[in-house]
């Protein structure tokens, strides 16, 4: 049994970003945004913005935007 | 005869809507044209003598028993077979056919035992009737010529008695098991007085019936009959119920003396089987009595520790503070439920009600999480809501079929007849399926293409389809126009239609020849009806919810929605998972498939329940261990599910478990998750259920209980006590009216309730006033969203790849005698067919490892390591392995990963990168399982690192 080394959020946000990608940035950014907000746990996405907040390692640059937006007052 | 029997009319309805008028025996009537003469009586209340007709087989015409004189006609033609016609006048009861039908059952008699009053049938028994009916009452050929007499009995099949000395060569049985069933496993052998039922060469279990029980229910005579009435006699009152096993949903009577089960009968009124049933629902009910059943709360301090037997309000108060307790020290989230679709919606209603107002937070999920979920999403996404489209009646009027992910013969038996009978009758059929299910060729069946893709590349298979129908101009342009919205089509055909999704382009990833791709989208394309049905093999993979989007992509492009004989239809597993998913069991949603951040939705549920409602989503059931294991999720209710055994990883989800404070489980039987549990609150069996069940066609069916709880409380009961304890009042007088509360908080409920269920029968939801009577066809001028949406659907590979070290791709499913993880079917005799789990290997991979069939292998994943034995079989391509996950000690999930669904984490128990390989002289300690490897912390699962990954 392995403990994995990077929390398991990350690996799903970046699968979810996978399937964003065709997008443009900005508009994959908000795609990725509106499925978190629907469908993730506050405790998920709160350990998800620990990741950015620490520097976004191994993380998807569209996740790390889609976190911006979810941060933003406006989201 | 028994008052049990169900009304048989001998010949089934003629369809038309056309009426004929006559006379039977001076009673004038007027039935549909195309109307037998025997049903045409029967409707005017004249029961015609008959033996070797029912009205569930077309007519034969073989006894000559049910002649009748017909005005202006010469003879005595049989009433079976001949139709009706306007203005006939049919006399059934004259001197003439009385004397006839004497002369036929006297031959019948002069071959048949005399041994009535110790037959197990007596009182329940046709001929018996029969005999009374035309007055026999003596045999002038006596009974000691030739005859069957001394025929042996074969008594294989465990279920069911053949005993060939009082069979009458009927034929209702070989026509049942054509007819109804599609098995063909019955032949009349020899002619005239040597003719005499058979299945093969061999004996029933030795033969291809696969104990569906259509020709017991069939046969008039003891000659096929159940063990169960052979051993306790015959049945004296019945209840009609539902199934408790898989999403087909089918319809019971069982019958009954006094409180004792003595058969369960498929009933022909149900909506779902109209009198058909499969192995399981049929004969396997034996496990609600099963000695291993809990029948005593238990609750113990550590896992370690004995089990001390409680009473119910101890069980109650004990799970109702350390809940609280864990909520005080560890926040309001650190607690969860799991609900069951295995059990009632009232039952799942009343567990997500207990989490919402009690809990008071969104952590709640269900079994479903690792099955339909996608469907969920990728149904919603599109159509506007979560349900398959159309009834299951629906596939007769299918011209083109194509299964893809499913293999209903072994998953969704009772459908996948009616959908082989219209094959028979000339649809076509498409198989997507890594596997050559049974399905690709079975008697009288034989699929027009089976795209063997390589596991986990379903989206690019259904996107190449795609491409083609739209390139090659083969589109419903209209319905595309008038029914879908224009932005999102646009945008969707530019993305569709790169040369990137051609077949040709994908063919090397996929393995379909592209010619064979082509064909199969011109087919689909052609219709004019064309249906999809699928199943886990569509959803469990990490593109699941993109598969789902793809497959209604199609059916709007071909406009192959809104009517009969078209559609996306998800072929549900468990009895109840539409039922539970529908529930509001999901982290994110409320009843009916609404947004947890829908103000207006939740100040309904608020102002009903008073109490507030929390409006973001809580966990699903991966998020929950990933939470455990974290530290900060520590209290579980689970609702008869046995998540350690059916999850992903099991590693993965042991630990998870395993850090736990609290961890009750409600089920009949200490199953492998209840192995770590601190509270075991022993559940009900459906025979004792009173509640709904809704089925793959969303089909709502009572479920009615045939005996009091044997536990002393329903389930409901146990979780509004433990909502109560824990501060939140909650109590129901009955089940029926947590029902009323349901269609009072959910708009497609609002016209269900237990009255009008059982005044009905059943009723497909949405039920409401704008549908009265229920929905069996949906979207039909409109989609539930307004217009459909195409959705782009990129195909993002698994990261679930073959590797030097796991070179084998490792595919999951179900065998027909076998039921999930088994905790039902194990305690059958249905082990009789499936006595372990095996993997299924082709026989190159099989070589190249020195496996012979029958080997003991070990299958080894990057997470975990099993031992089954090997079976070889040509069905498997190369590369690709199978087994099933109904034996905890083979332990299948041990090597399936954490990967997931991207949209819902719903597991990829599809696909994972596996070696196999002989088993040395040392296996796995003998007698114990791959779990209690586990659990005792032995190295089974040997992390290695991958290369190439
Ligand atoms: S076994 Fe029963 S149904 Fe079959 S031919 Fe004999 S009597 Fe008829
Ligand atoms: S039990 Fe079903 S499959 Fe078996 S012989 Fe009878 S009808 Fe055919
Ligand atoms: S098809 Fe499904 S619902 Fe019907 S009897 Fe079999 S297991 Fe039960
Ligand atoms: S019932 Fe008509 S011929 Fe047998």
């Amino acid at each position: 049994m392995t403990e994995p080394t990077v929390i398991p959020e990350v690996r799903m946000a970046n699968q979810i970003a996978a399937n964003f990608r065709h997008h443009p940035d900005a508009q994959a950014a908000d795609e990725i945004a509106a499925h978190l907000r629907s469908f993730w746990t506050p405790w998920m996405l709160e350990r998800l913005g620990a990741v950015v907040a620490a520097g976004g390692e191994g993380l998807d640059p569209l996740v790390v935007a889609a976190v911006d937006l979810l941060r933003s007052p406006a989201a | 005869m028994t008052t049990l029997r169900e009304p048989d009319l001998g010949t089934p309805a003629a369809p038309g809507p056309e009426c004929v008028a006559l006379e039977v025996d001076g009673i004038a009537v007027e039935v549909p044209a195309g109307t037998s003469v025997m049903r045409a009586a029967a409707m005017a209340g004249v029961a015609v003598p008959k033996l070797c007709a029912t009205d569930s087989l077309e007519a034969f015409g073989s006894c000559r028993l049910c002649l009748v004189e017909i005005d202006g006609r010469a003879g005595t033609p049989a009433s079976c077979t001949t139709p009706v016609a306007a203005g006939m006048r049919v006399s059934t009861q004259t001197e003439r056919v009385a004397r006839l039908r004497r002369g036929v059952m006297e031959l019948y008699i002069s071959d048949h035992p005399l041994d009535c009053l110790t037959c197990p049938t007596n009182g329940d028994c046709e001929l018996q009737d029969m005999a009374g009916t035309v007055g026999l009452r003596d045999v002038r050929y006596g009974y000691a010529g030739a005859n069957h007499l001394d025929s042996p009995k074969d008594l294989s099949n465990p279920y069911f008695d053949f005993d060939p000395a009082k069979c009458i060569v009927c034929s209702r049985c070989v026509r049942a098991c054509e007819e109804i069933q599609g098995t063909f496993a019955l032949t009349i052998e020899g002619r005239g007085f040597a003719s005499k039922v058979a299945p093969g060469p061999t004996d029933f279990l030795g033969s291809e019936c696969v104990s569906c029980g259509a020709c017991v229910q069939a046969c008039p005579t003891s000659t096929l009959v159940e063990r169960s009435v052979v051993r306790l006699g015959t049945p004296r009152r019945s209840v009609e119920t539902t199934c408790a096993y898989c999403g087909v949903g089918c319809s019971f009577r069982a019958e009954l003396a006094g409180d004792q089960v003595v058969r369960m009968v498929p009933a022909k009124s149900g909506g779902a089987n109209e009198g058909h049933s499969c192995v399981k629902g049929r004969f396997a009910w034996g496990y609600a009595t099963h000695r291993d059943r809990v029948m005593t709360p238990r609750v113990r301090e550590a896992v370690g520790d004995p089990w001390r037997e409680v009473s119910w309000e101890e069980a109650i108060s004990h799970v109702a503070t350390r809940m609280a307790d864990i909520q005080a020290r560890h926040g309001t989230q650190a607690i969860g439920a799991i609900s069951s679709s295995r059990c009632t919606n009232e039952e799942v209603w009343v567990v997500q009600k207990m989490v919402r107002a009690a809990f008071g937070n969104n952590n709640v999920d269900t079994c479903a999480r690792v099955c339909h979920s996608p469907t969920g999403f990728g149904l919603k996404s599109t159509f506007g809501t979560s349900a398959g489209t159309q009834d299951f009646k629906s596939v007769e009027s299918a011209d083109v079929i194509l299964v893809i992910g499913a293999n209903p013969t072994d998953a969704h038996p009772v459908f996948a007849s009616r959908m082989k009978r219209r094959l028979r009758a000339g649809a076509r059929l498409v198989v997507v399926d890594p596997r050559r299910i049974d399905l690709v060729r079975t008697p009288h069946v034989q699929a027009d293409h089976h795209l063997q893709l390589r596991p986990g590349t379903n989206v690019a298979v259904l996107n190449a389809m795609a491409h083609v129908i739209l390139t090659e101009g083969l589109a419903d342009r209209e319905f595309v126009s008038s029914r879908c919205e224009p932005e999102a089509f646009a945008t969707w055909r530019e993305f569709i239609s790169s040369p990137a999704h051609s077949p040709e382009a994908t063919e090397e990833l996929t393995g379909v020849p592209s010619a064979e791709l082509r064909a199969a989208a011109r087919l689909y394309a052609a219709g004019p009806n064309s249906a999809i049905y699928y199943g886990l093999g569509v959803t469990e993979h990490s593109q699941g919810s993109t598969a789902v989007m793809c497959m209604a992509n199609l059916a709007m492009l071909t406009g192959n929605l809104g009517r009969q004989g078209v559609g996306v239809n998800p072929l549900r597993g468990q009895n109840n998972v539409q039922g539970s998913c529908d529930m509001g069991s999901f982290p994110h949603e409320l009843s009916g498939y609404r947004h947890i951040s829908d103000a207006s939705v939740r100040a309904s549920f608020e102002a009903d329940w008073g109490h507030p409602i929390e409006d973001r989503p809580g966990m699903r059931i991966p998020n929950m261990f990933d939470a455990a294991l974290a530290g900060s999720f520590k209290g579980l209710f689970v609702q008869g599910e046995d998540i350690a055994q059916s999850d992903p990883n099991t590693a993965h989800v042991l630990s998870a478990l395993g850090s736990l404070e609290l961890l009750v489980v409600q089920d009949l039987f200490e199953n492998e998750t209840a192995k770590l549990a601190h509270v075991l609150l022993p559940g009900t069996s459906f025979l004792e259920k009173d509640g709904t069940f809704t089925n793959a066609e969303r089909r709502i069916n009572r479920v009615r209980p045939v005996m009091a709880p044997r536990v002393g409380k329903q389930e409901w009961e146990v979780v509004a006590e433990i909502a109560t304890a824990m501060g939140y009042e909650m109590s129901y007088g009955s089940a029926s009216e947590i029902m009323d509360e349901i269609a009072r908080l959910t708009p497609t409920f609002a016209g269900v309730s237990f009255e009008r269920l059982d005044r009905v029968g059943s009723l497909q939801w949405p039920c409401n006033e704008a549908a009265p009577d229920g929905t069996p066809v949906m979207h039909v001028d409109r989609f539930v969203r307004g217009l459909g949406r195409f959705v782009e659907t990129p195909f993002v590979p698994t990261e679930e790849r073959s590797s030097r070290r796991y070179p084998l791709l490792l595919t999951t499913g179900r065998i027909l005698t076998q039921y999930n993880v088994g905790a039902q079917t194990r305690r059958t005799d249905n082990v009789v067919w499936h006595p372990a789990d095996v993997l299924e290997i082709h026989p190159d991979d099989a070589s190249d490892r020195g496996v012979a069939d029958g080997d003991l292998v070990y299958l080894a994943s990057r997470v975990g390591r099993t031992t089954l034995h090997a079976q070889i079989s040509e069905r498997m391509p190369r590369g690709v392995v199978y087994t099933t996950f109904h034996h905890p000690v083979s332990g299948t999930n041990v090597v399936t990963t954490e990967a997931s669904d991207w949209a819902t984490n719903c597991p990829e128990y599809k696909v994972t990168a596996v070696q196999v390989q002989l088993v040395p002289p040392a296996p796995l300690t003998p007698g114990r399982s791959a779990l209690d490897e586990l659990r005792a912390g032995d190295p089974v699962p040997v992390p290695v690192p991958v290369a190439g990954r």
